[in-house]
C-alpha cells in the first residue's frame, strides 16, 4: 500500500478571526456586542432553564423519595430507588439491551451506510430518486413506522408471506413474539429506519472532499477503492465521529419503536432503560422510582458522551484557534 | 362503554396519577358529610352540577344526556353539564382536576385500589347515609365500590369474565358439552388440537389478558376472605396464590394458545386474540362482557362471530374458592367530596330501576340493580348477567383491586408465568416486592 501524506480537512478555509476583527477592538463596541449577545441568548436561555436544567433537578429530587406522584413528597428513602434499581435483573438487563443496540447500530449502520453513500456519491441514473427512497424511512414518523412493522411481522404476516413465496419458508419465526428473536428483529427495523440518516450526513460529508485530490489521486494510478480508502473515508472522519456520536446517543434513549412494537416484551427481551421507565414511573406510578431510572439513564448517557468527547472527538474540535495564528 | 377493559388497561397503564397531595383534603370530607338532607333532598336553590363520563359513543351519549334532561325537567333548579370524553383523555382530565382540587360534582369511577387512594386523600362523597335506598338493590355489586364499609362510587354496569367461544369449531372437533372442570377443560383443548384447531387466544402481550388467567385460578384456589385481606394487607402467603400460579402453568404447558402468544395483542386487528376469535381462527378465549362489540368492530362485515359465538364460566378447580365466584369489574360513578347534595340526588336517579332496565336495554352494559337485568336484550350477556347474579361475590379485576404497582407487578409476573421464565413462587414474591415499595 502506497503511503499517503495526511490531508488537512475542508474545515480549514473557513478562518473566524482574521484581520478584519483585530480592527474592531473598542471597548464601548464590546460592551454592545455582548449586551446584545445577552439579549439574544435570554430567550433560549429562558426556556432551557424552565424545561431542561429544572426537570432536572427536580428528577434528581423525587428520585430520593418513595413517591407515588400524589401524595405528600415525605417519604424520604435517600439512594434507595437506586439501589433498587440497580439491583432489579430486569432493569440491568434493559441496560444490557441499550448497550447491544449502541454496539449493533454502529457496527451494522456505518459500513452499510459509508458503502451506499459512497456509491451514491457516484454519477449514476436515478441518484436524487435513490436519494430519495433511503431517507424516507428515516423522515417517517417512529410510531407509524412501528405499526406498519408491527402489521408486517405477525404470524403469518407479510414478511412471513413474502419469505416462504421465495422458498425461505424455513426460516419464518416468530419475529417478535420469541424472546430469543426480537431484539434482533429491531435490529433489522431499526436499521432500515435509521440507515437513511448516515447515508445523507456522510453525502453532505463528501461534498467537502475536494475534487482534486481526486483527481491527483488518480494521476497517481489509483484505484476507484485506493482512492476511497485513502482519500475520502479519511477526510469524511469528523462526520462519521459525529455521526457515532448521535447513534450512541439515539441508542440508548431508544423508546418509541420499542414500545409501539413489542412493548419491552415478549418476557422483557426487547425492554430499553426508557420502557422500563414508563412502565415502571407512568403505569405503576412510581415517580419516584422513575425518576432514580431517569437519573440513572442520563448518566450513564453523560458518561458516555463525555467520554467520546475527549478520547474520540477532540481532535474534531480543538485545533481551528490554534492553527488561525 | 362495552370496550371499557382496553381503555381500562390502558389507563391502569395511564400517564395519569390519581391523587392529589392531601392539601384541602379535610374540609372537603366535612363538607360532604354535613350537607347531608333526608335522601333526594334538594336544596331548592339553583345549582348546577358538573358530570364527566366516558359514553363519547352512542348509545351511550345519546343515552345520558336522555338521563339528564329527564332529572333537569323534574328538578327545575338543576341544570347538568355533561363532559362526554374518551376514556384516556377522561382519566388524563379527571387526574388534573383531582389534582388541583377542582374536581367534577360526578365522574366516571372504576373503584379498586385507585379508588381507596381517592378516598384516603378525602375527594370522595360518602353515598352511605346519603342514598341507602339506591345502594340497597345494588347489593354485592357495590363491593368493588365500598372501603371500610362505607360506599364511595356505584357501578351502573358490571360484567364478570368467562370463556367466549366459538359453537362451530367445538361442533367441528366433536364437542358437545362445554367443559365444567380444569379437567374437561383440558381435554375438550387436545379435542380441539386433534381436530388440527388451535384451542384458546391469548393477547399476552398486552400482559393483562394472560392475567386474567391468574386472577381467575386465584379465585377458584383462595376463600373469598383471603381474597379480601390480600387486598388489604397485600400479605400473599397463603399456598392457595401459589396454587393459582400452579394452575396456570399446568394450562401453559398443556400449550393450547395461538402460534406466537407472548407477542399477540389483545384487541388490535384481525391477528390479536379477539380478533382470531372473530376470524373464526381459534375456538376460545377467557375475555370480560366487552368482547363481542369488540369482536364485531374487528371482521369486516361487523358481525364478530354472529350466532356461533358462544359463553361459559371458567372451569372449576378442587381449591378452596367458591366454584361459582366470579371474576369482573365495571364501571360506576362518584361524587366529589365537595359536589352539592344534589350529585348524590341524580345519582341515585341514575341507577333508579326504570334507569337501569333503559340502560340495559342499550347493550352497552349489564345492569346492576336487582331486578333490572331483565332489560339486557343481547342473548349471551343474559347468561353473562345470570351468572354474575348467581355468583356469591364477584372480584373485582386483580390488578384493579391491588392498585397500579401491585396490580402492574402481578401482571408483568404472570406474562412472565407464560413465557415460562418465571415459576408460580416468582410470580408471589414479584407481588410481594412490590407491595413492600408502596
Amino acid at each position: 500500500m502506497p503511503t499517503h501524506t495526511p490531508v488537512t480537512p475542508g474545515r480549514a478555509t473557513a478562518r473566524p478571526g482574521g484581520p478584519a476583527r483585530a480592527r474592531r477592538g473598542s471597548t464601548g463596541n464590546d460592551w454592545r456586542r455582548r449586551a446584545e449577545v445577552a439579549l439574544l441568548v435570554l430567550p433560549a436561555l429562558a426556556l432551557f432553564l424552565t424545561f431542561v436544567l429544572v426537570p432536572m433537578v427536580q428528577a434528581a429530587y423525587y428520585s430520593l423519595f418513595n413517591w407515588n406522584g400524589l401524595e405528600a413528597l415525605d417519604d424520604f428513602i435517600g439512594f434507595g430507588n437506586y439501589s433498587l434499581a440497580l439491583g432489579d435483573p430486569v432493569f440491568r438487563d434493559a441496560i444490557g439491551h441499550n448497550l447491544l443496540i449502541v454496539v449493533l447500530s454502529i457496527l451494522i449502520q456505518l459500513p452499510l451506510g459509508l458503502g451506499i453513500a459512497l456509491l451514491l456519491n457516484r454519477d449514476i441514473r436515478g441518484r436524487g430518486v435513490l436519494r430519495t427512497l433511503i431517507f424516507v424511512p428515516y423522515v417517517l414518523a417512529e410510531v407509524v413506522a412501528g405499526v406498519i412493522w408491527l402489521l408486517m411481522l405477525q404470524p403469518n404476516g407479510v414478511v412471513d408471506e413474502a419469505m416462504a413465496s421465495v422458498g425461505l419458508g424455513g426460516l419464518r419465526q416468530l419475529w417478535l413474539g420469541d424472546p430469543d428473536v426480537v431484539l434482533f428483529t429491531l435490529m433489522v427495523v431499526l436499521t432500515w429506519k435509521y440507515v437513511g440518516f448516515a447515508i445523507i450526513l456522510f453525502l453532505a460529508g463528501l461534498q467537502g472532499v475536494p475534487q482534486e485530490l481526486h483527481e491527483a489521486a488518480a494521476l497517481d494510478g489509483a484505484s476507484w477503492w485506493q482512492t476511497q480508502w485513502n482519500i475520502t473515508i479519511p477526510l469524511l472522519g469528523p462526520t462519521i465521529r459525529i455521526w457515532v456520536f448521535l447513534s450512541m446517543i439515539g441508542s440508548l434513549q431508544l423508546f418509541d419503536m420499542v414500545w409501539i412494537m413489542t412493548g419491552g416484551g415478549p418476557a422483557n427481551a426487547s425492554s430499553t432503560m426508557v420502557t422500563y421507565l414508563i412502565s415502571q414511573g407512568f403505569e405503576r406510578f412510581r415517580f419516584g422510582y422513575g425518576s432514580a431510572v431517569a437519573v440513572i439513564l442520563f448518566a450513564v448517557s453523560f458518561l458516555l458522551a463525555i467520554t467520546y468527547q475527549q478520547l474520540v472527538m477532540r481532535r474534531d474540535t480543538a485545533p481551528t484557534s490554534g492553527r488561525v495564528r | 362503554m362495552t370496550r371499557n377493559r382496553t381503555l381500562f388497561a390502558a389507563a391502569a397503564l395511564g400517564l395519569s396519577a390519581t391523587l392529589v397531595a392531601a392539601c384541602g383534603g379535610d374540609d372537603a370530607t366535612t363538607a360532604g358529610g354535613g350537607a347531608s338532607e333526608a335522601a333526594g333532598g334538594s336544596s331548592g336553590e339553583d345549582v348546577t352540577l358538573t358530570w364527566w363520563h366516558n359514553g363519547n359513543n352512542d348509545p351511550a351519549l345519546g343515552y345520558w344526556q336522555g338521563i339528564a334532561d329527564e332529572y333537569e325537567a323534574q328538578n327545575p333548579n338543576v341544570s347538568i353539564e355533561i363532559s362526554a370524553l374518551q376514556n384516556e383523555d377522561l382519566r388524563t382530565r379527571l387526574t388534573a382536576a383531582l389534582q388541583s382540587n377542582d374536581p367534577p360534582d360526578l365522574f366516571q369511577q372504576w373503584g379498586g385500589g385507585e379508588m381507596q387512594q381517592q378516598v384516603e386523600s378525602g375527594l370522595l362523597m360518602d353515598l352511605t347515609d346519603e342514598i341507602p335506598d339506591a345502594i340497597e338493590p345494588v347489593g354485592g355489586s357495590a363491593a368493588g365500590w365500598t372501603v371500610d364499609d362505607r360506599v364511595y362510587g356505584l357501578p351502573f354496569s358490571l360484567g364478570v369474565v368467562g370463556v367466549w367461544y366459538n359453537q362451530a369449531l367445538f361442533e367441528e372437533a366433536g364437542i358437545s358439552e362445554t367443559p365444567e372442570t380444569l379437567e374437561e377443560f383440558l381435554s375438550v383443548t387436545a379435542q380441539l388440537k386433534d381436530a388440527g384447531i388451535t384451542p384458546v387466544a391469548v393477547g399476552a402481550a398486552d400482559k393483562w389478558p394472560a392475567a386474567h388467567w391468574w386472577y381467575y385460578a386465584a379465585v377458584r384456589e383462595c376463600d373469598q376472605d383471603t381474597l379480601e385481606e390480600a387486598g388489604q394487607t397485600f400479605d400473599f402467603s397463603d399456598p392457595c396464590f401459589v396454587r393459582a400460579g400452579e394452575v396456570v402453568q399446568e394450562i401453559v404447558e398443556a400449550e393450547p394458545f395461538n402460534e406466537g402468544y407472548l407477542g399477540t395483542s389483545a384487541q388490535q386487528g384481525a391477528t390479536s386474540s379477539a380478533g382470531l376469535l372473530a376470524t373464526g381462527e381459534v375456538a376460545m378465549e377467557l375475555m370480560g362482557h366487552w368482547n363481542p362489540s369488540v369482536m364485531e368492530g374487528l371482521t369486516e362485515d361487523g358481525t364478530g362471530l354472529g350466532e356461533d359465538l358462544g359463553w361459559f364460566p371458567f372451569p372449576t378447580t378442587d381449591g378452596e374458592g367458591d366454584p361459582t365466584a366470579a371474576l369482573g369489574g365495571g364501571d360506576g360513578f362518584s361524587c366529589s367530596a365537595q359536589a352539592p347534595p344534589e350529585c348524590a340526588d341524580f345519582l341515585a336517579f341514575v341507577m333508579s330501576p326504570e334507569n337501569q332496565e333503559g340502560f340495559g336495554g342499550t347493550g352497552i352494559g349489564i345492569p346492576t340493580v336487582a331486578g333490572t337485568q331483565e332489560a339486557v336484550a343481547d342473548e349471551n350477556l343474559a347468561v353473562l348477567a345470570d351468572y354474575r347474579d348467581e355468583a356469591p361475590y364477584v372480584q373485582l379485576y386483580l390488578d384493579t383491586a391491588y392498585g397500579p404497582n401491585v396490580g402492574g407487578a402481578l401482571n408483568d409476573a404472570v406474562a412472565l408465568l407464560f413465557a415460562g421464565e418465571a415459576t408460580p413462587e416468582d410470580v408471589v414474591e414479584a407481588v410481594e416486592a412490590a407491595a413492600a415499595t408502596q
